[in-house]
């Protein structure tokens, strides 16, 4: 088997990491989330012109045809940097949305800024009583003339605060809980009934609860296929899981790399602590858990297709994997960093937050382990 | 502190000095924890005149004493108390459909995980009440007692991780202020502290660290118990 990479694959992954190795350390990470939106606008255009932004389009919609590969590498990169610019929330799940449902007048009014990094965009993917069910929705969409008309509360909806353009899946059909009659509308975050409570999550990214009432959305504003949205939905949040998994494996490395480094250093009894055996063992298990997540990541992405339910389960394995062992690495990361592991002062915290997040987003390693049985 | 330098052994020579804060010498520089909140210090000390009475007990005997205190420590850490009121905290919110949505107890992987801790933690609350029986005959708790701290704190991570996985996405937003009297009910974001349960989880690896890491309890045990 060839695992190695495009050369345009190598270049893209190298640009990324040399760009956080110059721009974007930890205390400039710390600096940008402490800010008053948490994220940085120069740096989100800094990406837009260096073609992050584009990376999954089509290229036909002024993209650059990326697909689940250079997704992965990017990814792993933030993960890394522990990113909190809207990667997430603007390119892969509100982006996931147009990019595979808009029709070309809607790409040209919100594809075209989103790729521009001129456009602030988010999907609502949860409410409060979903979980992690995608499919429990019960905001309502009732067709009124020309326009619907919204109501419902969406939860947890990450960049919900900055976007102008909110992705808002509703159920068009009274089908509580069920598959059919779920619409994706495209929602101008100031519209009329829209109130949004924004705050900044434990690992450093934005999000907000968003209650709609009487929103009125133009029918010209409804994403895909009147009924249809739940497919896309779907797909989107596939996509994504993969995405925080991969970010998750970026999370892992790092962590197990410095826990490595540390142990070296750290003196103890006369020795470094790396000098004892109990500790070895724990280290070589994480090792192996990074290893056997790297592992499960590349089949993902080497499955190659994107919406296939071989895929779908390969992300719920991988999902499940940095669930767990992700988890674990984590866990031992800081427990071998001793106090300082848990001092806001070392990075060692804040990607323990991150993975911790990741693990309770799209659904925890139990919830996947379940889709793999069924 | 180090009152002699001239020992045969590094546990002694160790003192125990009571220090007013107040005396000049004495900087306390606050340390942020993982969560972001401010509970513990590092303490500077520079030329820092403290009278004589002020010695704790006998000069030099300060690591007999500690030992004692960190037994006591240890016991105390296990905190089984608070976990058997955490999980009945959980046990009732299992039962209750949180936000409308169906409630948690029919979902059989968390109610396994549930079940699975409450054994734990019994036999923790059993462990305990035996070394507490033995103290009540005039024992200290001995080196035993590191069993205490370590099974303890995994019991309370154990119920971190899953307060944090019955909040969901409730456990994610960042809101300490919430927490504050005079906060306004109707901005209140999540049921009930949900929100607080992943500050709460982070803080907590700090259980399985102090008090002496569960490294050195296991350390303790094999020396002193099993006699490795």
């Amino acid at each position: 088997m060839d695992f190695s990479l495009s050369e345009e694959q190598s270049i893209l992954a190298d640009s990324i990491a040399r760009f956080i190795n110059s721009d974007y350390d930890f205390e400039t990470r710390q600096k940008i989330a402490a800010g008053e939106t948490g994220y940085s606008d120069e740096m989100w255009r800094t990406f837009a012109e260096l073609g992050w932004t584009a990376v999954p389009f089509a290229e036909e919609d002024g993209g650059l045809d990326g697909g689940p590969i250079q997704l992965m590498l990017m990814m792993e990169q933030f993960g890394r940097a522990l990113l909190v610019e809207p990667f997430l929330a603007n390119i892969v799940l509100a982006g996931g949305v147009l990019r595979r449902a808009a029709d070309t007048d809607q790409k040209s009014r919100w594809l075209v800024p989103l790729i521009g990094g001129e456009l602030q965009a988010a999907l609502a993917f949860a409410e409060p009583q979903s979980r992690y069910d995608i499919a429990n929705i019960d905001t309502t969409a009732e067709k009124k003339g020309d326009a619907f008309v919204l109501n419902g509360r969406k939860s947890f909806v990450l960049n919900g605060g900055a976007a102008e353009l909110l992705i808002i899946p509703a159920r068009v059909s009274p089908d509580p809980g069920g598959a059919d009659g779920i619409t994706l509308f495209a929602v101008h975050a100031n519209a009329k009934g829209v109130e949004r409570k924004a705050y900044p999550t434990v690992d450093a990214l934005q999000a907000a609860e968003i209650s709609l009432e009487d929103v009125k959305v133009a029918a010209t504003d409804a994403i895909g296929q009147p009924g249809h949205g739940l497919d896309i939905l779907r797909a989107v949040i596939d996509e994504a899981t993969l995405c925080i998994a991969a970010e998750a494996v970026g999370i892992m490395q790092t962590m197990h790399d410095k826990t490595v480094e540390y142990t070296k250093s750290r003196i103890q009894f006369g020795v470094p602590i790396s000098s004892f055996q109990a500790l070895q063992h724990r280290m070589v298990d994480s090792m192996i858990a990074c290893e056997q997540s790297r592992s499960l990541m590349y089949w993902c992405v080497m499955l190659n297709a994107a919406d296939s339910a071989a895929a779908q389960r390969a992300i719920s394995a991988l999902k499940y994997q940095v669930g767990t062992a992700g988890i674990q690495v984590a866990r031992e990361a800081v427990q071998l960093h001793g106090g300082m592991g848990v001092t806001w002062e070392l990075d060692i915290a804040h990607y323990f937050k991150r993975i911790t997040a990741i693990d309770l987003t799209f659904g925890n390693a139990d919830w996947h382990l379940d889709r793999l049985i069924d | 502190m180090r009152t002699s330098s001239d020992v045969a052994r590094r546990q002694e020579g160790i003192s125990f000095l009571l220090v007013d804060m107040q005396t000049p010498g004495v900087t306390v520089k606050p340390i942020i924890t993982i969560e972001g909140e401010h509970e513990v210090n590092e303490v500077h000390f520079e030329d820092v005149r403290v009278p004589v009475e002020n010695l704790v007990g006998e000069e030099g005997k300060g690591w007999t004493y500690g030992k004692v205190l960190l037994q006591y420590e240890r016991t105390n850490i296990a905190g089984v108390a608070m976990s058997q009121y955490r999980v009945g905290r959980l046990r009732e919110k299992a039962a209750k459909a949180v936000h409308g949505g169906s409630p948690l107890n029919q979902d059989r992987n968390f109610m396994r995980k549930l079940a699975a801790l409450e054994v734990e933690l019994k036999a923790l609350e059993y462990t305990e009440l035996r070394t507490l029986a033995s103290v009540a005959t005039g024992k200290s708790p001995g080196p035993e007692s590191s069993l205490l701290k370590i099974r303890g704190s995994e019991v309370q991570q154990t119920i971190d991780a899953l307060m944090m996985e019955a909040a969901g996405y409730y456990a994610l937003p960042y809101v300490p202020a919430q927490y504050q009297l005079d906060f306004p009910d109707e901005e209140r974001i999540g049921y009930d502290a949900e929100t607080a349960t992943s500050l709460r989880c982070f803080n907590n690896r700090k259980a399985s660290i102090y008090g002496g890491s569960n490294e050195i309890q296991k350390n303790i045990i094999a020396k002193h118990v099993l006699g490795l």
